[in-house]
């Protein structure tokens, strides 16, 4: 099965390719509202439906202090 | 199984062209060049509704670094401010914190051909933020930091001839402190929180927050898409703030009523200047100057600031 890589902070996981990538963040227990999602630097929306072999970095927009 | 990406593609309410955001509470999707331009829109529309500063005006942009304040010392050079950054270094050495922001911060003046003015704690005044608080019996790190932070920027607006001193504060910082002083009933803090908060002294410089009409979700892609390299790590002091547990509460309400975080503090603000919260101004009018720095104090001989590091020696 074709997959995909999600990084975030300073870990990784392997997703099924086809998932979008909003499914990909609930599926990581993450809250969608709390980070974006940038692939080859660019930033996509979260109903981008993750390719095989992608690589995605999802940035924390939540900063506190 | 995988799908057709063209079945799936979000587009921008505005071109058509793919979107990079989804922005429910306003019933938005925007492309990255929508989104700076709303972005923007929005933060001239605070600058004028909260009338905030002028373009006749000098703006001390107060940056650390992150995604807000360097946003937002974009926006305002977009836009035809005249402004100039301030860079406190406070001396957190975890991971090299301190240093690596104050990079972003040069980084992004010098691409820019901006101006950033840089006040480093410790080569001032002998010790890091991180010392003074540790020496100073109950000093909690953030408090002391706060501290520090409102002296040294009112010290170099005052020195500077700056009108206003602007920071980075989002909707969701200000709504996430109007939770937790509204969990306390805290009217004093309540009755002071504002987008602007003007000089009441000749030292005391205004203060303007021209981000409070955006969420932090749509700084960090403002700040994405301007491919502006700001620092992603989280100070280390911030871990456990009750600001970022507020911040999730409020997340959540808004994933069930997308607009609840707009409506909250916008509605606050409507209700304070309809007078729902009692003004004590006078409460806050400092009558005294601090014998060693000339900053106006509320008590007499030295202001809390020149207290701290008598107390650190």
């Amino acid at each position: 099965m074709a997959e995909a890589t999600i990084l975030y902070h300073d870990q990784s996981w392997r997703v099924r390719s086809g998932m979008t990538v909003r499914d990909a963040i609930i599926k990581l227990e993450l809250d969608p509202q709390t980070v974006l999602a940038v692939r080859n630097k660019r930033l996509i929306n979260e109903e981008t439906l993750i390719q095989p072999e992608d690589e995605i970095r999802l940035v924390n927009v939540i900063s506190g202090g | 199984m995988a799908g057709d990406p063209m079945t799936h593609v979000m587009r921008c309410t505005q071109c058509g062209a793919e979107a990079v955001i989804n922005m429910p509470q306003h019933r938005l999707k925007l492309c990255g060049d929508h989104l700076v331009a709303w972005t923007t829109k929005m933060a001239q529309k605070a600058i004028d509704r909260y009338e905030l500063f002028t373009l006749e005006e000098r703006i001390l942009v107060a940056v650390s670094g992150g995604k807000d304040s360097l946003a937002l010392w974009d926006i305002l050079h977009r836009l035809g401010y005249a402004s100039e950054g301030l860079y406190i270094h406070l001396g957190i050495d975890h991971e090299g914190y301190s240093d690596r922001s104050q990079d972003a911060a040069q980084r992004f003046a010098d691409e820019h051909g901006l101006t950033l003015n840089v006040v480093n704690v410790q080569t001032v005044y002998g010790k890091s933020v991180i010392e003074a608080a540790r020496r100073r019996r109950g000093g909690r790190t953030c408090s002391v930091c706060g501290l520090v932070k409102r002296h040294i920027m009112n010290r170099m607006a005052y020195e500077g001839g700056f009108a206003a001193i602007a920071t980075g504060h989002n909707l969701d910082d200000e709504a996430a402190v109007l939770l937790m002083n509204t969990l306390h009933w805290d009217g004093h803090y309540l009755s002071r929180q504002a987008p602007l908060l003007p000089s009441i002294h000749p030292r005391l410089a205004r203060k303007v927050k021209p981000l409070v009409l955006l969420y932090e979700r749509e700084m960090a892609a403002y700040a994405l898409v301007r491919q502006i390299d700001y620092v992603m790590q989280e100070c280390p002091y911030a871990e456990g703030a009750s600001s970022i547990f507020a911040k999730g509460i409020l997340n959540q309400i808004e994933r069930q009523s997308p607009g609840s975080k707009h409506q909250f503090y916008l509605g606050f603000l409507r209700a304070r200047k309809g007078g729902l919260i009692a003004s004590d101004a006078s409460a806050d009018l400092p009558s005294e100057t601090c014998a060693q720095c000339g900053q106006p104090t509320m008590a007499g001989g030295l202001c809390a600031f020149c207290r701290l590091w008598e107390a650190a020696e």
